[in-house]
């Protein structure tokens, strides 16, 4: 096994809520609140988690698309939250980003091959003469052709604009990809399509990625490892088979279980959970958790619980587990 | 299921065509030659991807198309035996939440946000049951309560704003089900939720059903959410129905490609154990503007042959109440479902 190209330490992120007569900081949102994982060279892995569990913003923390609130990202052993301006724009291309909405996420007055030359001229990557070899040559790469560089992006299914962002972040030949909900807001026929071409690329680009998503039936097909996040805290992080075979902290329990089996008729046990996930401005004491958890005790307002071992490379936040 | 047999369907949609214009030269058919059944306490599941006429088709149903661009251009739709197509508005308003209720995918924007989600509820009570003030507020507060608000005396004057996305859904569905509807028109009540959350609405949907005994047309995209609450499937494909089925035979035994390849497009828990590329569908689905010749589905399909281009498929029978729209089905070997 490769050592980790990425170790994220104790990362928060609030965002701070402005009020009273002179909108002072009154009170923020503990959108990412002490998490810590390591991403090893060439692991694809995922980050799970409901709406407002804080996935997305680690995913946009790491690639400084958000200042830090506190913590440190380490990528190739350089702390990304504290590089200079020069020496970030110099960063920024190893790692890219691939966002969710293919329709808000391309300038629809730019063709692709605008699109596609822009981040090659921004890093000074290539000679001029070779862009558009570079262009066409990235649009054969995500099954598209370079009869579609003068293209807008209207013209293009939701399928194809997802190929043409995929495309945009590969133009600079990154070495790690933050991937976020990259399918989910495509039809079903065509999401298998993406993540087929996810699947290659990883594997003929030597990727590193971060895959964000809520579907966990399409993060247990292209995770090695998954990271699971409950109100902006890391809950639970095992390799993908022991996840799904063997998850240990109670709400990946839930979570897995209320996953629609394809299955007619065979419906497992499900732990239905009650309520709602609290208010990340003010989340549970102790564990954030809690309030919805089917075996909590009392003693869980009063410990913050620690990411332990309950297994090989498998941890849990739990006091209860073993 | 003996019943099936004997008691005449609460809906029956035959050849139903919906057009919308869209200049004054160009129309589509969003819904296009579509016909099924619903029968008393049964879900049936409606099954497509955007653009497939699954929502026009529930729209169609409720009467509810813009008016100015979209109307039901053919076919009949027969409520408890009773021609619906032909209502003037005022007779389906009558209908509209009295024998159908209605959810919708994004509750926020179907309910009003200046008037409590009590008020809302009692004014559908008054409208369809004449019951004064007083009594439909009780009758708010009690469906509330068997939607599982907590503390629905309270719950009954909060605003749709003050709710969790999950309440409001529940909500919705104590407005939907107030009048206690023969029948409830669900379209894509759980997709903008979380997957605990949905767990949560599918449940409260299945338990009601048992208690109230209504029929339940539920739209979505979903497969997995099929399987767990369909009794009978209905595929769309391109505004027509490309395959009907029980729930069984839909996932065991598809007959038509596009339903098989759907069932295996789409990842599902345990592939980490067994794990191999997933079969996607070449192409996109094609524009309503622009339909292919012959079979709609056939650029996209692996299995398609010249008559496939060239002669237009029929919805015919495969087995024991087992419809597809397939000119080779007799030929073909789907592995899909389970055994895949």
């Amino acid at each position: 096994m490769r050592g980790p190209l990425l170790q994220v330490n104790n990362l928060r992120k609030f965002f701070p809520i402005h009020g009273g007569l002179l909108q002072r900081e009154v009170n923020n949102v503990k959108a990412v609140n002490d998490v810590s994982f390591n991403i090893n060279s060439g692991e694809v892995v995922g980050l799970v988690g409901e709406s407002g569990s804080g996935k997305t913003t680690v995913g946009r923390t790491i690639l400084r698309l958000e200042k830090a609130t506190s913590g440190t990202v380490q990528f190739d052993g350089k702390n990304v939250i504290t590089l200079g301006t020069s020496e970030m724009r110099n960063h920024r291309k190893r790692m890219q980003m691939i966002f969710q909405d293919p329709y808000a996420s391309l300038n629809p007055r730019e063709k692709v091959r605008a699109v596609l030359i822009h981040p090659l001229k921004l890093h000074k990557i290539g000679d001029p003469s070779e862009y558009e070899d570079r262009a066409s040559t990235l649009l054969e790469k995500v099954g598209l052709s370079s009869e579609h560089l003068d293209r807008f992006p209207h013209e293009f299914s939701g399928g194809q604009r997802q190929r043409i962002g995929i495309a945009r972040a590969l133009a600079v030949e990154p070495e790690f990809i933050v991937a976020d909900e990259p399918v989910s807001a495509l039809d079903v026929s065509i999401q298998a399509q993406v993540i087929n071409l996810l699947e290659d690329l990883k594997e003929n680009l030597d990727l590193t990625m971060l895959f964000i998503a809520h579907d966990l039936g399409v993060v247990e097909h292209i995770c090695d490892r998954v990271i699971v996040m409950y109100l902006g805290k890391v809950v639970e992080i095992a390799s993908t088979a022991d996840l799904y075979e063997n998850a240990n902290h109670p709400y990946t329990k839930a979570l897995l279980s209320a996953v629609p089996v394809h299955t007619p008729g065979k419906r497992q046990n499900r732990i239905i959970l009650k309520g709602d996930i609290p208010s990340p401005i003010n989340p549970p004491s102790g564990c954030v958790f809690r309030t919805r958890c089917p075996i909590a005790i009392s003693e869980c307002a009063n410990v913050v619980p620690e990411l332990k071992s309950v297994g090989n490379r498998h941890t849990s936040a739990c006091i209860l587990s073993t | 299921m003996l019943l099936e047999k004997t008691a005449p369907p609460i809906l029956e949609v035959r050849d139903l065509q919906t057009t919308f214009s869209l200049t004054k030269s160009l129309s589509v058919r969003a819904v296009d030659g579509v016909s099924f059944d619903v029968n008393k306490g049964e879900t049936l599941a409606i099954v497509g991807e955007s653009g497939s006429g699954k929502s026009v088709t529930s729209l169609s149903i409720m009467g509810l198309l813009p008016k100015d661009t979209g109307r039901v251009s053919g076919g009949s739709i027969k409520l408890n035996g009773r021609e619906i197509t032909t209502l003037d508005d005022r007779a389906m308003r009558d209908i509209r939440g009295k024998q159908i209720g209605m959810i919708f995918q994004e509750p926020m924007t179907s309910l009003n946000p200046v008037h409590t989600v009590g008020q809302q509820i009692s004014e559908m009570v008054v409208r369809h049951e004449n019951l004064t003030k007083a009594k439909a507020r009780i009758r708010a507060i009690e469906m509330l309560h068997m939607v599982g608000i907590p503390e629905p005396k309270i719950g009954v004057d909060n605003y749709p704003h003050q709710l969790s996305g999950g309440m409001r859904q529940r909500a919705m569905i104590a407005m939907a089900l107030a009048c206690e509807p023969s029948i409830l028109i669900a379209d894509e009540p759980t997709t903008a939720l979380d997957v605990t959350v949905q767990a949560q609405i599918l449940e409260l949907m299945h338990n009601l059903q048992d208690k109230l005994g209504m029929a339940i047309i539920f739209i979505t995209h979903d497969l997995g959410v099929v399987a767990e609450v369909a009794d009978r499937v209905v595929v769309m494909y391109a505004s027509q129905v490309v395959e009907t089925a029980r729930v069984n035979d839909i996932f065991e035994q598809p007959r038509m490609p596009y339903t098989a390849g759907l069932i295996n497009s789409i990842p599902r828990l345990g592939s980490s154990v067994n794990k191999k590329r997933l079969e996607a569908i070449p192409g996109n689905v094609p524009s309503l503007t622009n339909l292919p010749g012959g079979c709609r589905f056939h650029p996209r399909c692996g299995f398609s042959k010249d008559i496939c281009r060239s002669s237009v498929p029929t919805l015919q029978a495969a087995g024991a109440n087992h419809m597809i729209r397939c000119t080779r089905w007799s030929d073909l070997n789907l592995n899909g479902g389970l055994n895949s």
